[in-house]
C-alpha cells in the first residue's frame, strides 16, 4: 500500500508491479508511476508529449 | 537470452511482453532511457550482454534516435565500440528492433506515404505542401471533406477532417499561428469514404501475427479513440499488403492499418512501435507470445551470425 503524490489516497499496487509501470489513482485520477517496488514508491507521471503514441 | 527493453514508461502492453518472457527464462534488462546518455562511442547504458535490444519508447524522437545509436555500437561483447558497418556486421552486433530504419520511416508519415508509393501499396492519395497558401491549393484540389495531418504525432492527435473552405482556411491560420516547425509541414490527404471501420494487423518482417476491426461512428477510429474492436480473418489479399508494406519501410515488428474502399483495401499507416493489447484481447492469438517467438529467433539468427 502507498499513497497517491496528488491527492494522498490509498493506492494497492499489485504484487507484480513494476519499475516504470503506469498506474491510475483510482480516486483523483491521476497518472501515477511507481518508481521504486520495495518499498513502493509513486511519482506523477510525464505529461504525455505530442509525439507519444503509436 | 538475454533481452534489453528501452522503455520510458511500462504499459500493458510492455507487460504483457516482460511477463512473456520472463515466464520464458529469458533475461530481460529494463533500460529507462531517461536515465542514460548515448554518445558517439558509447553508452552508460546496460547494453553489452543482450541478444537482442527492444525499443519499446513511447515518445517518437526517442525512438528514432535510440534505435540509430544502438546500431552504431557494436554491443555484443564485453565492450560497447562504435565501428564501420563493414566491422559490425562481421562481429554480429546486437539486433535491435525495429530497426533505426524502419523508425525512421515510420515515425514521419510524409516518408511512410513516400515509402509505401515507391513499393507499388495502394495508398490514400497525399500531398505536402509548406505553406498556408498551397496547403489550401492542395485541400481545394481533393475538395471536400478532405484529411490534414501532423507529419509527425499519433493517437489520431492534432488529425482534421476538413469539410469546407472556411474551417480549411481557419485550421490552417491556426497552424501557422500555434505549431510547432513540424506543423509547418501540411500533411494532406484525401478522404477515403471507408465502413465505419478500419483493419489493425499486427505482423513480424512482414508475417501477420492477429488482425482486429476497429469501429466507431467517429472518423479516427483508432483503439485509443475508444472504438470497439473485433477479430478479423486475414485474407490473400491482405496478407499480401500487409507483407509489401512491411517491406516497404524496412520490416519488423509493426502495426500495419489498412481500410476497404470496396474494391480493395488502401493501407493508410504503419506504426513501428505497435501497442498490442488490444489485438491480444480482440483475437483468440497469443499476440505476445508470437512476439517472444519472433525476438527468440532474432537473437538466434543473430548467434549463427556471430559464430
Ligand atoms: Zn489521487
Amino acid at each position: 500500500m502507498t499513497t497517491c503524490t496528488e491527492c494522498g489516497a490509498d493506492v494497492t499496487l499489485h504484487d507484480d508491479a513494476e519499475v516504470g509501470e503506469i498506474v491510475d489513482c483510482a480516486t483523483c485520477g491521476t497518472e501515477l508511476e511507481v518508481t521504486d517496488v520495495s518499498p513502493p514508491v509513486l511519482a506523477r507521471a510525464p505529461e504525455l508529449a505530442e509525439d507519444w503514441g503509436e | 537470452m538475454q533481452v534489453g527493453i528501452l522503455y520510458s514508461r511500462i504499459r500493458k502492453d510492455e507487460k504483457l511482453l516482460l511477463d512473456e518472457l520472463r515466464e520464458r527464462g529469458h533475461d530481460v534488462t529494463k533500460v529507462d532511457v531517461r536515465d542514460h546518455g548515448f554518445g558517439l562511442d558509447d553508452t552508460d547504458a546496460p547494453l553489452a550482454d543482450c541478444d537482442v535490444v527492444v525499443d519499446r519508447c513511447l515518445a517518437t524522437s526517442r525512438s528514432v534516435y535510440l534505435t540509430r545509436f544502438c546500431e552504431s555500437y557494436d554491443i555484443r561483447g564485453s565492450e560497447v565500440t562504435a565501428g564501420s558497418s563493414d566491422e559490425r556486421s562481421e562481429s554480429g552486433g546486437v539486433p535491435v528492433v525495429n530497426s533505426a530504419e524502419t523508425a525512421a520511416v515510420c515515425a514521419d508519415k510524409a516518408k511512410t506515404s513516400l515509402a509505401l508509393a515507391d513499393a507499388g501499396v495502394p495508398t490514400p492519395d497525399t500531398t505536402v505542401a509548406f505553406t498556408t497558401d498551397s496547403a489550401l491549393d492542395a485541400i481545394e484540389s481533393y475538395g471536400y471533406p478532405c484529411v490534414l495531418k501532423p507529419v509527425v504525432g499519433s493517437w489520431g492527435r492534432l488529425m482534421a477532417k476538413i469539410e469546407s473552405k472556411s474551417a480549411a482556411e481557419a485550421i490552417l491560420e491556426h497552424k501557422a499561428t500555434l505549431g510547432h516547425y513540424e506543423h509547418s509541414v501540411f500533411y494532406v490527404q484525401e478522404f477515403v469514404p471507408k465502413p465505419d471501420r478500419d483493419i489493425r494487423v499486427v505482423a513480424v518482417d512482414g508475417e501477420p501475427v492477429a488482425a482486429m476491426t476497429r469501429s466507431g461512428d467517429h472518423w479516427l477510429t483508432n483503439a485509443a479513440k475508444g472504438s470497439e474492436t473485433a477479430a478479423f480473418g486475414i485474407d490473400d489479399e491482405v496478407a499480401d499488403l500487409v507483407a509489401a508494406a512491411s517491406d516497404a519501410v524496412g520490416g519488423g515488428l509493426l502495426g500495419i492499418d489498412l481500410m476497404e474502399t470496396g474494391d480493395g483495401y488502401t493501407v493508410h499507416e504503419v506504426n513501428h512501435t505497435v501497442e498490442f493489447k488490444a489485438l491480444d484481447e480482440a483475437t483468440d492469438v497469443d499476440v505476445p507470445a508470437a512476439v517472444a517467438d519472433w525476438l527468440e529467433t532474432k537473437a538466434a539468427t543473430q548467434v549463427e551470425v556471430t559464430a
